[in-house]
């Protein structure tokens, strides 16, 4: 990883995302912002605040509510010699925007011989528990990932999404970057002070264990490492892997991850049927079957549409103590 | 909109221009006297002979490319179909010639005619019809996605007003990066019915784009006529942006190639983006395979169109009243563009096809 940061400060996730949205602003004049509200009011999470100030109306560009239309928009600015942005402020309007990303940014490279590039950004949010209601909580990041041409970036910690988001506005590729609205504010980690960016494809192992393996996303990463602690008081050692992107897949890291402790639970905020767990369980499945002592486990979003009062919505989402009971029982120690 | 082109006979002069075989190597009129044994020689109004010369050879070279897909399709030589431009060829030709070298287009499904128009070489365009290793995208895209950036061809887009977005992008890099390049947005009256092309031309008008929005009524939605698809004018719709609108007359070459030229000088100047409704009509069906038409439309109106309101005949019979070309000299652009095609098309037979290995290929940048 190219480091050359040197002070290490506290940021909150949000912090992070703003300070790689500067930096990179700063360094390249072909990047630009564009979305709703993203100038001024520096998005309804505010984590655009105060980039206008520096970079100027023509740089961060508040659009009208034309979220097909200002990504379209976009894939043909990236085509075109600039590195634009897009703010998708609620990922469930990624519903609107799949035209322009699936059948058009994805395949501008390979229908055209490789003659054309789309180095096109769309940022989105994910997350529940935010009592926003069924379209405006939803975890869509198994969408794009089941699309040819794109990347998908799911970072977890402030370190992460830094790094990795600067990696995908300097990628020449259309990059999907999911960001937890929860975490903005919820998540603080150290962030280097300064440039560093970190590759595309590389899963991060954010707790080493030795009994059980437990892939997490997200805001994921959180509650499997509240659980490892949990795990840990019971006598179970578990090790955390952060893919960090849906695509490219480091599968090789986390094979070896379950290679090495025979258990596999893989933990993904998005829809439970046909997403990012059952593909992860699969690749664990296929690369490490005969290091198993018993199947791949799954724990994702229920199969509903996000409900409004809490006392609901609360039960939609993965918890530690979900996490931790799921894994006492698949080590025999319940 | 008017025939502006004056009327003073001129005698013809020979040229070499329109569609030669390389990329990017097309003489456009930026680089008209290149071609020409003498200097630029213009009628009263003060257009190019040359280029009205020219503009009826890319006709003829659409209609004969087009007429040899079809053939390629009925003969089985070409996998899957083709969407023909046939009767249209005017609306391409008259605003590709109004823009640089340089400038960008988006396409559609039935773009042959706009990618021969902005300068494509035929035998690679025919190579990617045909699946071909050596066509413009190695075989990765065929008929309905050519695309080349060294003639500023954004690509074809088999998405209804899946150019919209792209063009009017090209056109917003165009104003930040200011290279002063113009972007046109070829689709069909079908794309009417797409919201996205609105949310672009909102933004476009918003922030002074230059972009032209070329919307080219061939009457049919696929296989539904535009008016049981389409409510109220039209032209309402883009002027309720206050974008520059205009209705012309697509079967004539020169009316639409004086309309474009001026919306392409305006948004150039700054003053925003242009929309042309250029009323035409497509002489085949929706794609190659679509030959029983009567349940849609009259053999009778096909055939009016076809005897009344040709673009290259009418064209042609202009350039000989005008005495800017003789009967001779347009039979030997047809015999010279029916050569060049049949080349074309054997160059492509003969070509292989990709390996089967490089699939993976072009996948990420």
């Amino acid at each position: 990883m190219p480091e050359t940061a040197t002070a290490v400060r506290e940021l909150t996730f949000g912090e992070a995302i703003r300070e790689a949205l500067a930096e990179e602003l700063r360094r390249d004049p072909r990047v630009v912002l564009l979305g709703e509200d993203v100038a001024e009011a520096g998005t309804a999470f505010k984590v655009l605040k105060g980039l206008v100030e520096e970079f100027g109306k023509d740089r961060v560009i508040d659009t009208p509510i034309s979220e097909p239309g200002f990504t379209g928009l976009a894939v043909g600015a990236a085509m075109t010699g600039m590195r634009p942005i897009v703010d998708i402020m609620f990922g469930d309007f990624m519903a609107l925007i799949m035209d322009q990303v699936v059948n058009q940014a994805a395949k501008v490279h390979y229908m055209s011989g490789g003659k054309w590039k789309v180095p096109l950004v769309v940022r989105a949010t994910m997350g529940a528990t935010r009592r926003s209601a069924a379209q405006h909580s939803q975890s869509l990041h198994a969408w794009p990932s089941h699309v040819p041409g794109l990347k998908v970036v799911v970072p977890s910690t402030p370190h992460d999404a830094k790094g990795l988001l600067k990696s995908a506005i300097r990628d020449d590729n259309p990059v999907v970057f999911f960001e937890d609205k929860i975490s903005y504010a919820k998540v603080k980690g150290p962030v280097p002070d300064g440039d560093y960016t970190i590759p595309l494809g590389v899963a991060d192992v954010k707790r080493e264990g030795r009994d059980i393996t437990l892939v997490a996303t997200s805001s994921m990463v959180q509650v499997a490492l509240g659980a490892a602690t949990m795990l840990e008081e019971v006598g179970i050692s578990a090790e955390v892997v952060d893919p960090r992107t849906m695509w490219p897949l480091d599968e090789k890291t986390l094979v070896e991850s379950v290679r090495k402790t025979s258990r596999a639970m893989v933990i993904d905020e998005g829809y439970f049927r046909y997403g990012v767990t059952g593909e992860i369980a699969s690749v664990i499945a296929e690369g490490a079957f005969y290091d198993l002592d018993g199947p791949v486990r799954r724990l994702g979003a229920r199969h509903v549409p996000v409900p409004f009062s809490p006392a609901l919505e609360d039960a939609t989402v993965p918890t530690e103590r979900a996490v931790f009971e799921l894994a006492r029982k698949m080590c025999n120690k319940s | 909109m008017g025939d502006t082109y004056g009327s003073r006979r001129l005698k013809p002069a020979r040229y070499r221009c329109g569609i030669v075989d390389q990329p990017g190597g097309r003489l456009t009129p930026r680089f008209g006297s290149l071609c020409m044994t003498i200097a630029t020689r213009q009628t009263a109004a003060g257009l190019d002979v040359d280029k009205l010369l020219r503009m009826y050879r890319q006709m003829t070279a659409i209609r004969l490319f087009e007429e040899r897909v079809n053939d390629l399709y009925t003969r089985a030589l070409m996998p899957g179909l083709a969407h023909l431009y046939i009767g249209e060829e005017a609306v391409a030709v008259g605003i590709c010639e109004a823009l640089r070298p340089d400038d960008y287009i988006t396409s559609t499904h039935r773009g042959h005619g706009h990618c021969l128009a902005k300068g494509a070489a035929p035998r690679l365009m025919f190579a990617e019809l045909l699946g071909k290793e050596a066509g413009y995208c190695k075989g990765k895209g065929g008929s309905m996605h050519i695309a080349d950036p060294a003639t500023g061809n954004l690509g074809a887009n088999a998405i209804v007003a899946g150019g919209a977005g792209i063009a009017t992008g090209a056109a917003f890099s165009s104003k930040y990066l200011g290279t002063g390049r113009m972007a046109v947005c070829f689709f069909g009256e079908g794309a009417l019915g797409q919201g996205v092309l609105y949310e672009t031309m909102n933004m476009a008008q918003l922030w002074k784009l230059p972009v032209l929005y070329a919307c080219e009524n061939n009457l049919y939605n696929e296989y539904t006529h535009y008016s049981e698809t389409t409510a109220g004018d039209m032209l309402a719709r883009p002027a309720a942006f206050g974008i520059a609108a205009e209705s012309v007359d697509g079967q004539n070459v020169r009316a639409v190639h004086t309309a474009a030229s001026a919306m392409v000088e305006r948004a150039r100047r700054g003053d925003g983006p242009g929309f042309l409704l250029l009323n035409t009509y497509r002489y085949r069906g929706h794609h190659v395979g679509d030959v029983a038409r009567e349940y849609y439309r009259s053999k009778q109106e096909e055939q009016r169109w076809m005897t009344e309101r040709d673009p290259i005949a009418l064209h042609g019979e202009w350039l000989v009243a005008e005495g800017l070309a003789d009967r001779a000299t347009l039979d030997r652009i047809h015999a010279e563009v029916a050569a060049e095609m049949d080349a074309a098309v054997e160059f492509a037979l003969n070509a292989p096809y990709p390996d089967p290995g490089r699939v993976d290929e072009d996948v990420y940048a």
